[in-house]
């Protein structure tokens, strides 16, 4: 194990896929000479070569679809898109294309394909450059949607989605880069559509995933002060969605609170709410309350930005509010 | 890097009016029609302008902006278009274009109220005839090319009546002619023959790819592709990128359709204050480029051949003075959006369940605000 930044752990997995498969490339803006806006890519220009190492023209939906034409025909494309909201130029390839081409073509070809991106606010972006767009991808048949919290995480599934036939939508996160963590120094191949309760508890589950998987873990630690056992579920990738890891957790909490980064409508929450609703209703002590992102265009303006995006917070308030709704005692539990 | 590029240069057929050192030089398709009074004037435009931005740099330095995009070493492109649009003609800028919103009248302090997050851009476009800063890249010239159909369908082209016809000035930069939205509107523009004047600051740099990244040919000749004019004219020179651009905008008005303007610029500081340009870029370039200040020429020209003396340039440099002055000290007292601001202007007419949400935050914040006290 050593300990690493998240952004580490990236640039150290893209760095040995490069080495361990000729036809892994990586694609995208300013990701060469200048070695990535976020420096995932630092020094594999000079490692690699610009013929594996490609700075691309301002041009995503340019860059995207070459990158599908290249998957066509046996490459690996790494693609890096400076942020998810720039992914919104390229949509269109990502969606009718990468995400449909092994399907209308009669399974004759595959479009192995990762496209890595940064989402998330908090950086005083404004509006157009700090959304959470990961379920806009998450509601396509065809993509794949992971979407790691931990460093070690990422050196799994971003290893997984390299060497996965199918596009793969690596959701990263702006407030992730530097936090660190436990990474094993061996290969690590994780599994895509895997779920994981990273914390074990009692009296509620928290679900969650990328940067709200910190956040939960933070509040859950806090909570046991007060006497609540929270159990925390990353649920690591979109689509697939491991919806029994999350039913079996609320099996045994009965109250359930998704905190997500993205709009409250139509959200992970929703999908969330949906499925344990489906999976685990006659468990519910309470109706599965969410803790999402104001639904307004993120704000420039530093004190509204802070307001707007999720916190710790508010998901004390709405888990103290749930608690409250179903009389939780602290003898409840037998502690 | 063993990759080669192609490197893209002034040509000779750059079209310049004022050199470096400060000669004036005529152009056959490009006369000036200024006096020394008016020179005098782009004189002072480009001083002020270039105050702003050393202002807004010290200001986002102290903590008093999130960020601010330079416009140094644009100046001359920028003020060279701005006062060549007529007041009814209108403009879509980038986030860079601090010049040309001078020309258009606002209020360096709406501005700066931008990029401190106390406004969402303050000006009324309609007012200035001047759209509000578009972040996204390249975005910008589709709508000035809707603009532009709108001035069609209003009849307001080829009438011959200068106070009807109107040009619509689309900026944008070497980065975004990339762009799909870039390469659309384009296509649009000449479908439709419509009066809008594409204007690209070439300041060779998108953060940090060069132009070679982006083009194997300048970025003017892009246009003959599309079917309609394009030409290269040095974009430090205020003289030049104001009469071509007159020009363009001239044409435009006549109903002889659009033209691609590449004004060859240089950005001499970081693409933000967020950006470090020691990372891929060499110094030495930036000596070169101050050699062509668009600034220092114009300065040249009107004290060597124009008779201004120093009382002209001190009287300058007192005006700005004043004006950093102001910037500075207004700056500071903008004030602060309020938390309960945070739901206005998402819809015109808050729906139901936005309230909600609104009064439930509202709520939230003086709960907080209580246990805080």
């Amino acid at each position: 194990m050593t300990v690493m930044t998240y952004r580490q752990a990236l640039h150290d997995t893209l760095r040995a896929e490069l080495q361990r498969d000729e036809s892994v490339i990586l694609l995208g803006e300013e990701i060469g000479v200048f070695e990535g806006s976020y420096k995932i890519t630092a020094g594999l220009l000079t490692e690699f070569g610009p013929a594996r190492v490609r700075d691309t023209p301002i041009a995503e939906e340019g860059f995207v679809g070459a990158a599908i034409g290249a998957a066509m025909l046996g490459m690996r494309p790494v693609v890096e898109i400076m942020t998810i909201n720039f992914s919104l130029l390229a949509i269109d390839q990502l969606v009718n294309h990468a995400a449909k081409m092994h399907a209308m073509f009669g399974g004759q070809v595959s479009v192995p394909l990762v496209i890595r991106t940064p989402g998330g606010g908090g950086q005083q972006l404004a509006a157009t450059h700090s959304q959470n767009l990961e379920v806009w991808y998450a509601h396509v048949p065809g993509m794949k949607v992971v979407a790691p919290a931990t460093p070690a995480d990422a050196k799994a599934l971003l290893t997984a989605a390299i060497r996965d036939d199918d596009p793969v939508l690596f959701l990263e996160n702006l407030a992730l880069y530097n936090t660190k963590g436990e990474v094993p120094d061996t290969e690590q191949l994780g599994r895509i559509g895997s779920a994981a309760v990273v914390r074990p508890g009692r009296d509620l589950t928290v679900v969650s995933y990328s940067r709200g998987v910190v956040i939960a873990l933070e509040v859950a630690n806090q909570l046991e002060r007060d006497g609540v056992s929270i159990e925390v579920v990353d649920l690591r990738s979109l689509r697939p969605l491991d919806r029994e890891t999350v039913c079996a957790s609320v099996r045994k909490s009965s109250r359930a609170v998704v905190l997500e980064d993205d709009w409250l409508s139509f959200g992970v929450g929703a999908e969330i709410a949906a499925t344990v609703q489906e999976g685990a209703f006659d468990y519910l002590d309470a109706p599965v309350r969410r803790v999402a992102a104001a639904e307004i265009p993120l704000p420039y303006a530093k004190p509204l930005e802070r307001a707007a995006l999720p916190s710790a917070a508010d998901l004390i308030r709405v888990i103290g509010e749930l608690l409250d709704a179903t009389r939780f005692t602290h003898a409840e539990g037998g502690s | 890097m063993s990759e080669h590029v192609v490197a893209v240069q002034p040509e000779p057929d750059m079209i310049q009016l004022l050199t470096p050192e400060g000669q004036r030089v005529d152009h056959p398709d490009y006369p000036l029609g200024l006096s020394d009074e008016d020179i005098a004037g782009l004189y002072r435009d480009l001083v002020l302008v270039r105050r702003i931005d050393t202002e807004a740099i010290a200001l986002q330095r102290q903590g008093e902006l999130g960020l601010w995009a330079s416009l140094l070493g644009q100046e001359a492109a920028q003020i060279g278009a701005g006062r060549a649009l007529r007041p009814h003609d209108m403009a879509f800028p980038t986030y860079r274009e601090h010049g040309v919103a001078w020309c258009r009248g606002v209020d360096p302090l709406t501005l700066l109220g931008l990029f401190r997050g106390t406004n969402l851009g303050g000006w009324s476009p309609s007012e200035h005839n001047f759209n509000l800063y578009t972040i996204v890249i390249g975005a910008q010239t589709l709508h000035a090319t809707g603009y532009a159909m709108g001035v069609v369908r209003d009849g307001a082209v080829g009438t011959g009546d200068p106070d009807r016809d109107t040009a619509v000035l689309a900026f944008f930069g070497d980065g975004a002619s990339s762009q799909g939205d870039v390469n659309e509107a384009f296509v649009w523009a000449a479908a439709g023959n419509l009066p809008i004047v594409f204007l690209c600051q070439n300041n060779q740099w998108a953060i940090s790819e060069p132009v070679e990244r982006q083009s194997r040919v300048p970025l003017y000749q892009r246009s003959a592709g599309f079917g309609f004019p394009g030409m290269r004219v040095d974009g430090n020179d205020v003289l030049a990128s104001y009469a071509v651009t007159r020009r363009a905008l001239d044409d435009a008005r006549n109903a002889q359709g659009p033209t691609l303007i590449e004004a060859f610029t240089y950005r001499m500081n970081p693409h933000t204050t967020n950006d470090d340009p020691r990372r891929y870029r060499l110094g030495s370039e930036l000596e070169t480029w101050k050699l062509r200040d668009p600034i220092e020429r114009v300065r040249a020209y009107l004290s060597r051949e124009a008779g201004y003396g120093s009382d002209y340039f001190a009287a300058i440099e007192d005006e700005s003075k004043k004006l950093a002055e102001h910037v500075r000290a207004g700056c500071r007292a903008l004030p602060d959006p309020t938390p309960q601001s945070l739901f206005d202007s998402v819809y015109v007419t808050m729906p139901a369940e936005l309230r909600a949400q609104r009064d439930e935050f509202v709520e939230f914040v003086g709960s907080l605000e209580e246990a805080s006290a």
